[in-house]
């Protein structure tokens, strides 16, 4: 057993710097993207054309993103002529219930209870991340919790399909108040790809209220990360709809 | 067996199954009535060594076609059985009594198409729950409207399931739907007189989205981001084998690089899945260094693929006739040289797991599956090659040139929890060895060929991380789909999975589910 000791103190310190620093590290974000300047008004109408999940909208040549919906199918960036810009952040998550302050109880340790309501796996797969070394979010004072009645914050992903409904539901009516849910990935947004349909609501917004709503597909773990320090009031949230910004670096291309 | 023995001996028990081969050779379509239908199945999987690959049930204009799959060796390639019955008449007969494995592909389409398999032991309650759905609902109905939202009977809090275990003091532990820390939604009664699991049911489709419903009527590029994302952990697999379906359709021929990326992506995604079910092994039995440790290689090969291709699970790179962007080759050799890194220190973790005593006890001689249940119940994947059923479709029926690649498939025959880790290890290893040769064999040239669609059919196979996966593809005369069937590895192993519970106690559980690897997304669709 002692070999498992050394083992563990010659890997060294894995964590992450994020939130006290940007995270720099290759590989962290699959970023998102945010319109772009249209050379040209045909340019702007192609770019709102081959978006499958209509994510862009164009006002006056200036084609603005809406990446609460956006799947990652990356049609806006690769084969195109006019590539939407792209952004490689991660903070993504907005604050979707204003009225609601979060307040004291949520300012130190979150107990976390996880739902999955018809996920593919991958979000699922983030959120299990986050509990690796890279992230080890026990630093930050978040836990895991099996069990509603100890949780302060309800994590959800996936779209809500019509089995998971009264399961959510009880869930939900089985934490103690105050509580907040968080919805994770585009799927839980917007219903994402299996959006319209007769076995799917459309998010988790149609059957419970959404306090801190984290877009991607998946959401990077640093994305899910920032959602819960928002939910905390620990980290501001990002704005809603993301504008063309002055690009960095753009691997997507 | 090859075709033509295969040939031979249909023509002498059934001389009136109409028996076609078609251009290529790979595949045989054996026309059959019903009469006969159980017993010619039952002979192609239980004497002649095919696996079953799937049922496709079909809704024509005025017949309902029924497609049994089965595939063999190489040179025995693929055998369709078709049957066929007017609209009105709704009765089958079940091959449930020869081919086991076809159990839950017919509960499938007695459930969703009000078809009826005379013989089967149980149908009624599988995809669509009792407790929450009309009677005589059958959404995969080409007159259902898959976008109209439906009422749903109230859930019935007081819905019970069939009991088994009559014996006195016997009691039945609900698990789920929501369980655990970070877990898919599945639900299990696992029936028990004390210690042990005498009986396990898994109550599976919690997350049922009905892709296969919802691919209907739409374009191609749009069943492409379906099938990329109704499960997607194994993501570029499921994409894959759609495209391949597509590309068969119109007789595509994939250009040399692409067919060069897709393997070396298909295998990364391979390396990285197993990576993360190694993980759950390690988490399961509370070994925690070990658990971080293979966390750590985890999370390095989602970074790696995402340095690669932009994406940590591979979005958005398929397109049918080839790749939708080029790789360059020095960051493919890259992204190799840190695979072939992040495998050295999976390795050193197999060393120092095989000598750890307390990780040893919880997995050896637990969740024993033997060989010919396995063999039964058409087990695919890491799962069947640890019970000594070692057919991979790399090899069996190649894909995309893979039948050029030097590689082995590891088995092992105790089927064991401890066997099935060995295998995830080894496979590991083994794509690694296909990475480098296929880095080695990028040409230059072009990465995508454009397509013409039309109408047609076809299957559409990858050996995806967790076992076969099967995609079976029909595009109507305006091009969109109008079939869309998915038969995934989940979907057999679940089927499988209580050989491995029951007459084991209860706190080895979470230790059988990780082992087995299984996706709950997969499963459902």
């Amino acid at each position: 057993m002692s070999r498992w000791v050394i083992k563990g103190l010659r890997t060294g310190i894995k964590t992450t710097v994020y939130p006290r620093a940007v995270e720099h590290a290759a590989g962290v974000t699959p970023g998102l993207p945010c319109g772009c300047d249209a050379s040209s008004p045909s340019a702007a109408a192609a770019l709102v054309d081959r978006c499958p999940a209509q994510v862009f909208s164009e006002i006056n040549g200036k084609v603005t993103a809406d990446s609460r919906r956006c799947v990652h199918c990356y049609r806006c960036v690769r084969g195109v002529e006019y590539p939407a810009d792209w952004q490689q952040t991660y903070e993504w998550a907005t604050v979707c219930n204003s009225q609601n302050e979060f307040d004291q109880p949520f300012k130190r340790s979150i107990h976390i209870c996880v739902v999955d309501a018809g996920d593919c796996g991958a979000c699922l797969n983030e959120v299990k991340q986050l509990n690796n070394p890279y992230y080890n979010m026990h630093r930050l004072g978040f836990f895991i919790t099996p069990s509603p009645r100890h949780a302060d914050v309800l994590l959800v992903v996936g779209p809500v399909t019509d089995h998971m409904r009264f399961a959510l539901k009880k869930t939900y009516d089985a934490m103690p108040a105050p509580k907040r849910v968080v919805a994770v990935g585009a799927c839980a947004l917007t219903g994402g790809v299996f959006a319209n349909s007769f076995v799917c609501a459309n998010g988790v917004a149609e059957v419970l209220p959404v306090d801190v709503e984290v877009p991607g597909n998946p959401p990077p773990p640093l994305a899910i990360l920032h959602g819960l320090l928002a939910a905390a009031g620990r980290k501001p949230p990002a704005s809603v709809v993301s504008t063309p910004a002055p690009m960095e670096s753009n691997p997507a291309k | 067996m090859n075709r033509t023995e295969l040939k031979r001996n249909i023509e002498r028990h059934w001389p009136d199954v109409q028996c076609g081969f078609d251009a290529a050779g790979s595949k045989s379509e054996l026309k059959c009535n019903r009469a006969t239908l159980a017993e010619l199945c039952g002979r192609l999987f239980l004497e002649w060594d095919f696996s079953f690959a799937g049922l496709i049930v079909e809704e024509g204009a005025s017949e309902w076609q029924l497609r049994y799959c089965f595939y063999g060796e190489r040179e025995a390639g693929w055998v369709h059985v078709l049957a066929a019955a007017p609209l009105a008449e709704k009765v089958f007969p079940s091959i449930v009594k020869f081919v086991h494995a076809a159990d839950w592909h017919e509960r499938e389409a007695e459930d969703l198409f009000g078809l009826i398999f005379e013989g089967h032991p149980r149908l009624g309650d599988f995809i669509l729950h009792d407790d929450a759905w009309q009677e005589n609902v059958e959404p995969m109905r080409r007159d259902f409207d898959a976008r109209a939202a439906m009422s749903h009977r109230k859930p019935d809090a007081d819905w019970r399931p069939d009991r088994i275990v009559q014996e006195s003091g016997a009691f039945v532990m609900p698990v789920g739907p929501k369980f655990s820390g970070v877990t898919e939604s599945v639900h299990f009664l696992l029936e028990t007189v004390g210690e042990d699991v005498i009986r396990s049911t898994p109550r599976l489709f919690y997350k049922w989205r009905a892709i296969e419903k919802l691919a209907e009527g739409k374009t191609v590029d749009e069943v492409l981001l379906l099938a990329e994302r109704f499960a997607a952990t194994t993501a570029f697999a499921h994409g894959l084998a759609f495209c391949q379906a597509v590309e068969t359709i119109c007789g595509a021929d994939v250009p040399a690089r692409a067919k060069a990326l897709r393997i070396f992506l298909a295998e990364l995604e391979r390396l990285r899945q197993h990576a993360g079910a190694i993980q759950e092994i390690c988490e399961s039995t509370a070994l925690v260094v070990a658990n971080s440790q293979a966390g750590i290689l985890e999370e390095d090969l989602l970074r790696i693929s995402c340095e690669l291709t932009g994406h940590r699970y591979l979005f958005g790179l398929l397109a049918i006739g080839g790749l939708l962007c080029d790789l360059p080759n020095d960051a493919c050799a890259k992204a190799l040289e840190q695979s072939q890194q992040t495998l050295k220190r999976l390795n050193e973790l197999e060393r120092q797991l095989r000598v750890s005593s307390s990780f040893l006890d919880r997995l050896e001689e637990v969740g024993i599956v033997a060989h010919r249940d396995a063999t039964a119940y058409g087990l695919l994947g890491p799962i069947a090659r640890a019970s000594g059923l070692v057919r991979d479709l790399r090899k069996a029926q190649p894909y995309l040139g893979y039948e050029n690649f030097d590689f082995d498939v590891p088995g092992e025959h105790e089927g064991d929890g401890y066997a099935r880790l060995r295998v995830l290890f080894a496979e590991a290893r083994q794509s690694v060895r296909i990475m480098e040769q296929s880095v080695s064999a990028l040409q230059n040239g072009s990465f995508r060929e454009l397509l013409r669609f039309h109408a047609g059919a076809a299957l559409g196979w990858v050996e995806a991380p967790r076992g076969g996966t099967f995609h079976w593809v029909r595009l109507a005369d305006d091009r969109r789909v109008a079939r869309y069937r998915i038969v995934t590895p989940s979907f057999a192993n679940w089927h499988g999975f209580h050989l491995a519970v029951e007459k084991f106690a209860f706190q080895d559980f979470p230790i059988m589910l990780s082992t087995f690897d299984l996706s709950v997304a997969e499963n459902d669709r």
